[in-house]
């Protein structure tokens, strides 16, 4: 089990380094921050000032090296249009994506299981056949139509919601949050459906396969034959066995969800992090762009090592050895 | 209590398939003593199973009993709701599969196996359950079994499972087992140990047994009557000492022919001619007609159930009387 993990916090490392050089290569290539930083009327001197300024007068290879020594200290640079430190940004905006992206994981494992165990135990029902044609909307609907109509109708139309923004938030250890505020909830309702509505429909498909195979197998009837409850045979028997798949790709969803709300915050106007690198994108700030792509890298290494030490919890044939 | 644990009249199980209805099943009557065990006996596809699956109440759709009656101890379970079966399944009546590699579910701990069967149909505590499932384990064979408890089933051979699912059907000392082909995926010498517990406990516990195989060599140890089965029907019934020693079917005979001896070494082994035919839509007349050398005209009619003698049933129109030696 030690091996284990530090085997595995080696390979994590190696990934983190790799990903530098690749996203520290990738951000030069894409463009130069000089150009729309600094403003077209400024003179050459001016200009030499500001470039040497940020350090961009510096080859490649030592920005790198710089940019690497700082890292391992916890310094990912200072974002060239505010000023502070990149990861600070990133810091202050990452409760906001973080409540969405767990409330939308939270709404997909809670609808979409139940769902997909229903349209799996009656495939042929009108409402099995209701619930996997409803899915494929769910996944084939682009996002931000799906959050403009949410707004038509809930914000516009019935006016039940608010359209755009956070609400009021409330401090936890710390940090503010506004699912702890009745009206912040009001506010997360719309965007946490619209970024969850592909993933319900996504774990439901996955249920619905895992019952469909895993309902005529041998241990199924041979549990039916020991004369235990139907109910205890699905949601024991039958979904002990399709969790597996599904904690794989909830697993995978929620880096997906908190890296790439982008979209989900732009229409509802969320103030979190897919927006601030959206606006890092546009004008180039590199440091905030690099800071904000090894959060994420960092992050999806993480979430893999839960989901590799959670199959051990739920399939105990993956159970790592303990011995020698 | 009457003697009798389990009467079958007239069942008939079919699957109403898309392309046709499957008669899996098809009029067949048998009973099983106290004690007694039963062996049914037929190739692949010839309705054991389903037989015994249509007993438990576990035929899956499309498939279902179209007609006859199940007694088992007086009552007809073909008239019992799901919930009633549910409380007579593993309790009363319990079933062992063909492949214990298959029957235990693989992310469930031995325990919690067992225990959730005892607890489905007595009202003990989770302890008393825990130390049942224990002397079970026991019982069967199983060393340490307060080890083997906590164990998965992908730690344990596939015999031990096999041991395992056995222990589970004994869990509630039930009055009749249905054990659809439990040695076919073991090897010889597991499988004479199995066969042996089996028996004993039959013997000591009072238990009936329907023992379904395509071995003629398991029955003939194990059984004490036997029911051969072709294309759904059973052709030939009647005590093992009669039916193996005297059969009368040309498919008994067929089967007893194709069983591999020491005696004849170098020989070539002896075969059934053709196939099993196509369960779908099948026509009237003697299934086994084509690829029976003794088959005439008159076979195109179905044959009616005769005893030739007391105990013993045959449909056949042309018995085979002499053994082919």
């Amino acid at each position: 089990m030690t091996t284990w993990m530090l085997r595995r916090l080696i390979q994590a490392a190696f990934v983190m380094l790799v990903m530098t050089v690749i996203v520290f290569i990738g951000v030069n290539v894409i463009g130069d921050p000089v150009e729309i930083l600094i403003s077209p009327e400024a003179d050459q001197a001016e200009r030499a000032r500001a470039v040497a300024a940020l350090g961009l007068d510096k080859p490649l290879w030592e920005q790198y090296w710089r940019f690497l020594s700082g890292a391992l200290q916890g310094d990912l640079g200072r974002s060239f249009v505010f000023n502070e430190p990149a990861l600070k940004l990133i810091a202050q905006r990452m409760p906001a994506t973080l409540e969405l992206a767990i409330t939308a994981v939270l709404l997909s494992v809670i609808l979409g299981i139940p769902l997909g165990l229903y349209a799996g135990l009656r495939p042929n029902s009108i409402g099995g056949r209701a619930i996997m044609g409803a899915s494929i909307l769910g996944f084939s609907l682009p996002t931000f139509w799906v959050g403009l109509m949410l707004i038509m109708v809930f914000a516009v139309q019935l006016g039940w919601l608010p359209s755009t923004g956070r609400g009021p938030t409330r401090e936890l250890f710390g940090v503010q949050w506004s699912f702890l505020t009745w009206d912040g909830l009001r506010h997360m309702a719309m965007p946490a459906l619209n970024l969850a509505l592909g993933n319900i429909a996504l774990v439901l498909r996955l249920t619905r396969a895992g019952v469909r195979e895993n309902l005529p197998m041998d241990y199924v009837k041979f549990a039916r034959a020991k004369g235990i409850s139907p109910n205890r045979v699905v949601f024991v028997h039958v979904l002990k066995n399709i969790l597996i798949p599904i904690v794989t790709v909830v697993g995978l969803e929620i880096g997906g969800l908190i890296a790439f709300a982008v979209v989900t915050e732009s229409v509802f106007a969320w103030p979190g992090m897919g927006k601030l690198i959206i606006d890092s994108i546009n004008v180039l700030d590199r440091p905030v762009i690099v800071a904000y792509l090894m959060m994420i890298v960092l992050l999806f290494v993480v979430i893999n090592l839960i989901v590799d030490l959670l199959y051990t919890v739920l399939d105990p044939r993956v159970r790592l050895e303990t011995k020698e | 209590m009457s003697d009798t644990t389990l009467e079958v009249q007239g069942l008939s199980t079919h699957f109403l398939t898309r392309a046709g209805v499957v008669r899996a099943v098809e009029d067949i009557s048998f009973s099983v003593g106290r004690g007694r065990v039963l062996g049914l006996v037929g190739e692949s596809g010839s309705g054991k199973s389903v037989t015994g699956f249509s007993v438990i109440g576990l035929v899956d759709p499309p498939g279902q009993i179209v007609r006859g009656k199940i007694l088992f101890q007086g009552r007809d379970l073909t008239k019992l709701d799901e919930r009633e079966l549910q409380d007579l399944r593993g309790n009363r009546i319990a079933m062992i599969f063909q492949d214990p590699m298959m029957t235990l579910n693989p992310v469930l701990r031995i325990d919690t196996q067992m225990i959730e069967t005892v607890l489905a149909h007595d009202n003990v505590s989770r302890e008393e359950a825990r130390q049942r499932s224990r002397d079970a384990l026991g019982m069967v064979g199983i060393p340490s079994p307060d080890e083997r408890l906590v164990s998965y089933p992908h730690q344990f051979s596939g015999g031990m499972r096999q041991r395992v699912a056995i222990a589970i059907a004994l869990l509630h000392r039930p009055d009749l087992i249905i054990a659809d082909e439990p040695t076919t995926a073991l090897d010889v010498t597991i499988q004479a140990q199995i066969l042996a517990e089996v028996q004993k406990l039959a013997r000591e516990v009072g238990t009936a047994l329907i023992w379904i195989t395509h071995d003629l060599s398991v029955i003939a140890g194990l059984a004490d009557d036997i029911a051969v089965m072709y294309a759904g029907r059973i052709v030939e019934s009647g005590s093992v000492a009669e039916v193996l020693d005297r059969p009368m079917h040309p498919y008994t005979h067929g089967l007893i022919g194709s069983v591999p001896s020491r005696n004849a070494r170098g020989t070539r082994l002896r075969q059934i001619p053709g196939m099993t035919p196509s369960m779908l839509n099948l026509g009237p007349g003697c299934a086994f007609r084509a690829r029976c050398a003794r088959a005439d005209a008159a076979c195109a009619a179905d044959p009616p159930q005769s005893a030739p003698s007391a105990g013993r049933t045959l449909r056949c129109f042309h018995p085979q009387l002499e053994m082919t030696a």
